[in-house]
């Protein structure tokens, strides 16, 4: 009896010994500076790290804060326009991707491409791109007469530009998931409905789409979430200086904003536990939501 | 075993004599940003250590981009580097806070450097509350670029140092072909190399001495700000706002767009080095308002005060504003030295452009405006001026509101 117990101890020791160092790494870069984040939020900061409490004053302030809330609309704004449009033509693009055809692979990866190309360096190219005066885009709509837009200066068209270079730079990423996801459904299904007389349009929709939803699903909160969490294209697309910043900020750049340009820590903590609160609040209801039309095998 | 702790003891003995020459040799770091002026700094260090055995100097060169943020944490810390450069925009934000150390009674005694070898405008930058906490570096004035081929096709005389606003504008409109999308002038969006001049040219301020009031609603500040917003918006002598955040300015500029263009000294050694410029632009003082006036900013060399060796940091800082640093610094032609004296080996480094006026223009310099929360303020004056530019707002209601809100930050300073 003894000896089992014994084993067991031992057991656990080396099992919790070999996660020691996760769960370390989790509590020290992620959970405490959640805390601290979340005890900063009521604090009114100074220079060079001196705060004091400062209660609600910062939740109070962002209550009056028209930029924030604007900077908000615009990030459901830039969610709604590219998380579903993004992941429709992920799937269209994974599926065209998982038949046998050549040069299948160079396929993959140049739709992969995006995903390995540093950010600064795709922020560069699509900026040129869509410069109104010298850009090749408005150099092609002229040649057919149009006269182009200033895509990245005019308020009615920059969130736009915005969203289509968030796609773009969006499906390799989920394409690879949906592939794997594909290749996890068993052909017996597509077998039977052929069989049937089913095409392969209705097989699309009755196997494909609720076979592929777990991995929908998956997509669909990972895709949220980064999101809500955009920056770096706001960064380098747009800056800080520019005309339309206020229509394009997202909540994160204002926070960045608070944060590293005001030095004040304070109201960024209190802007970033909102944002936590909204992301986490949205994740619920998806998983709330998910018994209506995930199907798990 | 017994090999083994004599080899042991061997170490022991070691360390503890190389640790015993480490105590004799002070080790200073010094910290600044930009890799371009690393070999200067470099060989003006070793300068310094040939003449002083017991120091040694240790460069660290971190990125524009993380220079700030990481020396607030080193502040936040008390963990600051012993000398580092500082800018206007941050320097009363570390002097107002204790971090760092005035030079005054130093100054005083040397033999080396007064402050009178430096313009005054510029060393007045690091004077806080009566203390002076740098020794200027080098220093940048703002300058009226022009495109001399665009002015040849056009016809029209050279911009020269009697050019008023008036003189300027209407050169302005007529350089402008909005056909072939040339304009006149490139009204860039800027405080130190903008609107800041033509305020103080207008007669007006931007922040007053003792940092308490903001001017930008008075009427002479309006003035100064409508100079830029006019040209854009009324004469259509410049891109609009949207083009220019599209196509940088300066780019406009080396391409040929746009004529004339502000900017400072600084960018002498980019338009020697650019091969359309190189040849067809050339420099003269900024036209004249109600008054003659530009903006001067220089970097300086700081003390922290957390150092434990403050009087070999002096030392250190005190080598950097004397004539052999500036000597080894002047011979680069990257930036002009803070040092008068050595100032014309600047200005005959790039000889076809007259940098002579960049120097004479020293006579009506006014320090760049700041106060100890600089940085949050003049973001906050970019944004609120930034309709205006854009044509979407008037310039009277834009100063009113940048007036309101960096007004607001001034009176946090004194909470």
């Amino acid at each position: 009896m003894s000896g089992i117990n014994k084993k067991k101890l031992q057991d656990w020791f080396w099992a919790y010994f070999m996660i020691l160092p996760t769960v370390a790494g989790t509590l020290i870069f992620s959970i405490w500076p959640l805390i601290q984040s979340f005890y900063l939020s009521f604090t009114e900061w100074g220079a060079f790290g001196s705060y004091d409490w400062g209660g609600t004053v910062n939740f109070e302030r962002m209550l009056g804060d028209s930029v924030l809330w604007q900077a908000l609309r615009n990030t459901i704004v830039f969610t709604v326009g590219s998380v579903p449009f993004g992941i429709a033509l992920s799937i269209i693009v994974a599926v065209l991707l998982n038949t046998k055809i050549r040069g299948m692979s160079t396929y993959r990866t140049l739709y992969f491409l995006p995903v390995v190309t540093m950010p600064v360096a795709v922020a560069m190219v699509w900026r040129w791109l869509y410069n109104a005066d010298f850009g090749l885009l408005n150099h092609i709509l002229s040649t057919v007469g149009i006269a182009g837009p200033r895509w990245l200066t005019d308020p009615n068209y920059a969130m736009i530009s915005l969203i289509i270079v968030s796609i773009w730079s969006s499906i390799g990423y989920n394409m690879v998931i949906f592939l794997s996801g594909l290749q996890g459904i068993s052909k017996q299904y597509y077998e039977a409905a052929e069989i049937d007389g089913a095409n392969s349009f209705v097989q699309f929709f009755r196997i494909t789409l609720p076979m592929l939803s777990p991995t929908i699903f998956f997509v669909t909160v990972t895709s949220l979430i980064s999101s809500f969490q955009v920056f770096e294209l706001i960064f380098t697309m747009i800056g800080i200086n520019s005309p339309v910043i206020r229509h394009t900020q997202s909540v994160v750049f204002y926070f960045y904003r608070q944060a590293f340009v005001n030095m004040d820590k304070g109201y960024a903590a209190a802007i970033s536990l909102v944002l936590f609160v909204i992301i986490l609040g949205v994740t619920i209801v998806q998983f709330r939501l998910q018994k209506r039309w995930v199907h798990y095998e | 075993m017994k090999r083994f702790s004599i080899v042991l003891v061997l170490a022991l003995v070691a360390a503890l004599g190389l640790s015993a020459l480490a105590q004799a040799q002070v080790t200073l770091s010094y910290r600044f940003w930009d890799l371009n002026q690393a070999p200067a700094m470099e060989a003006i260090a070793r300068a310094f250590e040939a003449k002083n055995p017991g120091i040694k100097i240790e460069i660290e060169v971190i990125p524009w981009s993380q220079y700030w943020t990481n020396l607030e944490t080193a502040a936040t810390g008390r963990n600051l580097p012993d000398v580092f450069w500082l800018n206007a925009t941050n320097f009363e934000l570390y002097a107002s806070n204790n971090m760092l150390v005035p030079l005054d009674d130093w100054l005083a005694k040397s033999d080396l450097i007064s402050l009178d070898d430096y313009p005054p405008a510029l060393a007045a930058i690091y004077n806080y509350r009566g203390k002076q906490y740098a020794i200027p570096k080098d220093m940048d004035t703002i300058g009226l670029w022009y495109n001399k081929e665009l002015f040849d096709a056009a016809g029209i005389p050279y911009p020269n140092a009697d050019w008023t606003w008036d003189d300027f504008r209407e050169a302005a409109i007529a350089l402008t072909d909005e056909e072939n999308q040339v304009w006149g002038f490139a009204a860039e969006l800027s405080l130190q190399s903008g609107f800041g001049n033509t305020i103080y040219q207008a007669g007006g301020y931007v922040v007053n001495e003792d940092r308490t009031k903001a001017g930008l609603a008075e009427p002479e500040a309006i003035e100064g700000l409508k100079f830029w917003t006019d040209l854009i918006n009324v004469d259509k002598a410049s891109p609009s706002m949207a083009q220019m955040t599209d196509t940088e300015p300066i780019s406009l500029f080396e391409s040929g767009r746009a004529a004339m263009y502000f900017t400072g000294s600084w960018n002498a050694v980019r338009f020697n080095a650019n091969e359309y410029t190189k040849d067809r632009v050339d420099v003269t003082v900024l036209p004249k308002g109600k008054q003659r006036a530009v903006i001067i900013h220089g970097l300086g060399n700081v003390i922290a005060a957390n150092t434990k060796h403050r009087e070999e940091a002096w030392k250190f800082v005190e080598f950097l504003g004397s004539r052999e640093a500036m000597e080894i610094q002047a011979a680069t032609g990257t930036v002009i030295p803070s040092y008068m004296a050595l100032q014309d080996t600047w200005v005959k480094s790039i000889p076809q452009f007259n940098l002579q006026i960049f120097l004479d223009q020293i006579e009506w310099a006014v320090p760049y405006p700041v106060s100890v929360r600089a940085r949050h303020w003049q973001q906050l004056l970019t944004d609120c001026l930034t309709p205006a530019w854009a044509g979407e707002i008037s310039i009277e209601e834009a100063a009113q509101e940048a007036q309101r809100q960096v007004q607001e930050v001034l009176d946090s300073e004194r909470r």
